[in-house]
């Protein structure tokens, strides 16, 4: 199949796939501190996350990414000689691609998660509190299981952009489909079958996702009532 | 690490003609995006299947696939048909700006599409049922009451996708063309320092947003005012 570049590229979904899943996760927890700095009465808690969420999401993420794989490679090998190290690191594409897709994520969610959690209604959080939880507490068991029914339909979006940025990765030199796609293109000439060929994997996990976040929703949607026109 | 300004004072003048190069590549995408994308909002709320099928497809495909692998297909991989090698579209084709240009185009008519189309359908009956009942033609009806309040709800969530596509045009350094993260790009290439390049780069993307924001703000008075919440 493609020449023999089939089980090359299939190589690679495999590579886009734990980058894009881990990088979610990363962005979830990121986007949970996110949002309990942006929610929180602490001033200038509040602040910083808001710095977070306005900063990140106003950078393109090629520039981000450009910024935190260079930047990050440079302050590592200046950081490193002081800790006895002396030798030239690379800094590893799939693990500076988690960071920074979850970085940059975990903004967005953080936004996603704040009006989902703005549109719990207050009673829920006093009530908790009036039973003698933690602020902690009220946090993690009554307001984030209402917050995720809530959050699915940001965060399908979130998901699908996600997916869609783990491409840029590749001009770092991450070995993902996108780049193992390029070097075939570039061994055989035919770019437009390669790359046609990557749009519909693409296509194939960002359909997936869609359906599988669909049926998520509804079942986190099983005991609330829709009004009907 | 100290931060080296000179650098970067030196290099300003390939930015500010970054800067140019981005406002350039983003107007022209966006006009002809908005342009294609109306027409195909329109065929999204039709009622017969294979025009709704037919909008839907695009839409559908086009978001569902990296702008990264769109550009590429368009700028390298075009290239393999010897039929559009010898057409008289190659000069076009050639060139990186022309099919940035083209890639960006064509991905923000299609959220652009979708946009409309959300806002078409958001009408309220009432206004629908009236122009009926004035016995407009569907054709009038279209122009003169459905298309001019759409667009203008359509205007909150058009501004993201205008901003989105502020981002989406740093792609275009990819393809050789030196905007702002071309010139950002560049800088780092000559002189290794990567936190003043990037980093310039990413003030010169907030500014941009922060005036778009702004203006998007300044329209939504002007055209959305009546849907404004009452003051005082």
């Amino acid at each position: 199949m493609l020449k023999g570049y089939g089980a090359v590229i299939l190589d690679g979904v495999w590579l886009t796939l734990q980058l894009a899943l881990s990088s979610m996760a990363l962005a979830i927890v990121l986007g949970l501190i996110g949002v309990a700095l942006r929610l929180s009465p602490v001033r200038w808690l509040a602040w910083l996350g808001d710095l977070y969420a306005t900063v990140i999401r106003g950078i393109p993420d090629l520039v981000l990414i450009l910024l935190i794989f260079y930047g990050g490679q440079d302050i590592l090998n200046r950081v490193a000689p002081l800790l006895g190290h002396d030798e030239y690191i690379d800094l590893n594409p799939l693990v500076a691609g988690i960071g920074t897709l979850g970085f940059i994520f975990g903004a967005y969610l953080s936004e996603t998660f704040r009006g989902a959690f703005m549109a719990i209604p207050k009673g829920q959080a006093e009530a908790g509190m009036a039973y003698g939880m933690s602020s902690l507490q009220v946090f993690f068991r009554v307001l984030v299981p209402q917050m995720i029914r809530l959050a699915i339909p940001g965060f399908t979006n979130n998901w699908l952009v996600l997916t869609k940025a783990t491409a840029l990765i590749s001009v770092v030199g991450l070995q993902d489909m996108m780049f193992k796609a390029k070097q075939a293109a570039d061994a055989t000439r035919e770019p437009f079958t390669f790359y046609l060929a990557v749009a519909a994997l693409y296509l194939v996990i960002t359909s997936v996702s869609l359906l599988a976040l669909r049926y998520l929703e509804k079942r986190y949607s099983v005991g609330v009532k829709a009004a009907e026109l | 690490m100290i931060f080296d300004y000179n650098v970067i004072w030196e290099a300003l003048p390939l930015y500010l003609g970054g800067l140019l190069t981005t406002l350039k590549l983003l107007a022209i995408s966006l006009f002809f995006g908005l342009l294609t994308a109306i027409p195909l909002g329109l065929m999204r709320v039709s009622k017969q299947p294979l025009v709704n099928g037919a909008a839907w497809l695009y839409t559908y495909v086009i978001r569902g696939t990296p702008m990264l692998v769109q550009l590429f297909l368009i700028y390298y991989g075009l290239a393999q048909f010897e039929a559009v090698r010898e057409s008289f579209l190659w000069p076009w084709l050639s060139s990186a700006t022309f099919c940035a240009c083209l890639a960006f185009a064509i991905n923000t008519s299609a959220y652009t599409a979708e946009i409309i189309a959300g806002s078409l359908k958001a009408t309220p009956h009432g206004e629908i049922e009236a122009a009926k009942a004035v016995g407009m033609s569907r054709y009038k009806m279209y122009r003169r009451i459905l298309l001019p309040s759409a667009l203008r709800r359509a205007l909150p969530q058009y501004s993201n996708e205008v901003i989105m596509m502020l981002q989406t045009t740093s792609l275009a350094s990819i393809v050789t063309l030196i905007d702002i993260t071309g010139a950002a790009r560049t800088v780092n290439a000559q002189y290794y320092l990567p936190f003043e390049a990037y980093i310039t780069a990413g003030v010169f993307y907030l500014c941009l947003t922060f005036i778009l924001v702004r203006l998007f703000k300044l329209a939504e008075r002007r055209w959305l005012g009546y849907l404004a919440p009452r003051k005082g």
